[in-house]
């Protein structure tokens, strides 16, 4: 299935096909590229706190409610290694890396990862979006002193104390919800005057007495010079300024699809998402995407985890074409 | 594989870092955060291939909470690395075993 080839003077390993991301979509296209007998290499990513990593974004969450075929539920991080050992049981090889560099221009496409070449008949790309940060200078200097981006690691340290949380969309009121493990008082800072989130997850912060909202709010400054002690607040009808002591700040604003590597080789949608279709077919034959990196409308495991399966099918089709 | 790696508790703490002869990292986690569990194997390998020239110590948060606030830990994994004992650099978050190497090492 693998062979090693001289390209160039650069050893390099060539595969049918390499999958960029370990999310849901990632893993489920190996394991149906694996059960189809093509050997799949899998540039899984490189470890970070942030969504960005192994796994994807379900690495840093908690409780799966509603993946089907768990009724009591499972926990992100224990979904995520349970699909990457069914991936592994066919016969997908994985690389902890980050591909830096591709090359779609012609076939085999090429990927480089940690200085290493690899080549391919095929590429899935399910390289996700990771969670936006505020983009506030002040974000460097307090990353780890208050302000944080992962509540499952970090909850803990806020035992007692005022925390808030930046968003309005499931993942904020998820993390919110989490956090009143610890906080006594979880403030959800929302630049709207109604959440986004879904039904069951706004009934779950209206009814939760440690959430507070503060509506109409935009967060346009971080206070503490080593420590976050606050954050000060615009309203975003009246422009009126304030200032919300707290001892912790959780952003979950909103994603941004990972396709930086892409740019010029893969077309895009004007918010930066993939453009695919039919299935899972990129503008470049023989490269396909599923998962986050194309889909900024339902973001759930589960319609990730079903691209990813479209795009081993799609690929193994294109494939079987190629050869006849 | 199993390098020493030693876990430290209030009552070991300075000892550990006061004695050791070479580059110390020490590292606080905690069971239930990913992250962390992530980069463990990473760092017992660096124990072993680093092996005379970094060690590797850890913090466990949630049974040393006052390790933890004495060094101001509010994310995990922090990663504070001594130099005779004392602390010359800082690193939140999990990160890959190729970037944490060359943290390290460009204090060796």
């Amino acid at each position: 299935m693998v062979k090693t080839l001289r390209y160039g003077n650069q050893m390099t390993s060539h595969y049918h096909v390499i999958i960029l991301g370990s999310g849901p979509a990632g893993l489920t296209a190996a394991i149906y590229a694996a059960r189809a007998n093509l050997a799949p290499l899998v540039i899984e990513g490189e470890l970070s706190s942030t969504s960005d990593q192994p796994g994807g974004q379900l690495m840093l969450t908690t409780e799966i409610e509603n993946f089907p075929g768990f009724p009591m539920g499972i926990m992100g991080p224990d979904l995520m290694r349970n699909m990457r050992e069914q991936a592994e049981r066919f016969g997908t090889t994985f690389i902890t890396e980050k591909a830096a560099i591709v090359d779609f221009g012609e076939r085999p496409f090429q990927v480089t990862a940690a200085g290493t070449n690899y080549t391919s008949d095929a590429v899935i790309v399910a390289t996700g979006a990771q969670s936006n940060m505020l983009g506030l200078p002040a974000e460097e200097r307090l990353i780890g002193h208050g302000l944080s981006t992962c509540a499952t690691c970090d909850g803990f340290f806020f035992r007692g104390k005022e925390i808030a949380v930046v968003g309005g969309g499931d993942s904020a009121v998820e993390e919110a919800t989490f956090l009143t493990k610890f906080a006594s008082k979880v403030i959800l800072i929302h630049r709207r005057d109604h959440l986004r989130a879904s039904k069951i997850m706004q009934d779950r912060a209206s009814s939760n007495a440690k959430i507070e909202f503060r509506w109409n709010s935009e967060v346009t400054d971080l206070i503490g010079d080593t420590t976050l002690s606050g954050v000060k607040l615009k309203d975003t009808v009246t422009g009126v300024e304030s200032t919300l002591s707290v001892a912790g700040l959780f952003v979950a604003i909103g994603h941004t699809p990972n396709t930086h590597l892409f740019h010029g080789q893969l077309d895009m949608q004007d918010n930066g998402y993939l453009h695919t279709g039919p299935g899972t077919y990129t503008n470049v034959p023989g490269v396909f995407a599923c998962g986050d990196v194309q889909d900024h409308t339902y973001r759930q495991a589960i319609t990730a985890a079903a691209s990813g399966c479209t795009a081993a099918i799609d690929a193994e089709r294109w494939l079987e074409s190629q050869n006849n | 594989m199993s390098a020493h790696v030693a876990h430290l508790t209030q009552a070991t703490f300075d000892e550990t870092v006061n004695s050791a002869d070479n580059l110390l990292v020490v590292d606080f986690w905690a069971e239930w955060c990913g992250p962390c569990k992530m980069i463990a194997p990473i760092l017992d390998e660096i124990a072993v291939e680093k092996s005379g020239a970094i060690s590797i110590a850890k913090v466990d948060v949630d049974h040393e909470q006052e390790l933890a606030m004495r060094f101001d830990v509010m994310s995990i994994p922090t990663m504070i690395v001594f130099k005779n004992g004392v602390p010359v650099k800082r690193i939140v978050g999990a990160k890959g075993k190729s970037q944490l190497l060359a943290e390290f090492t460009d204090l060796l």
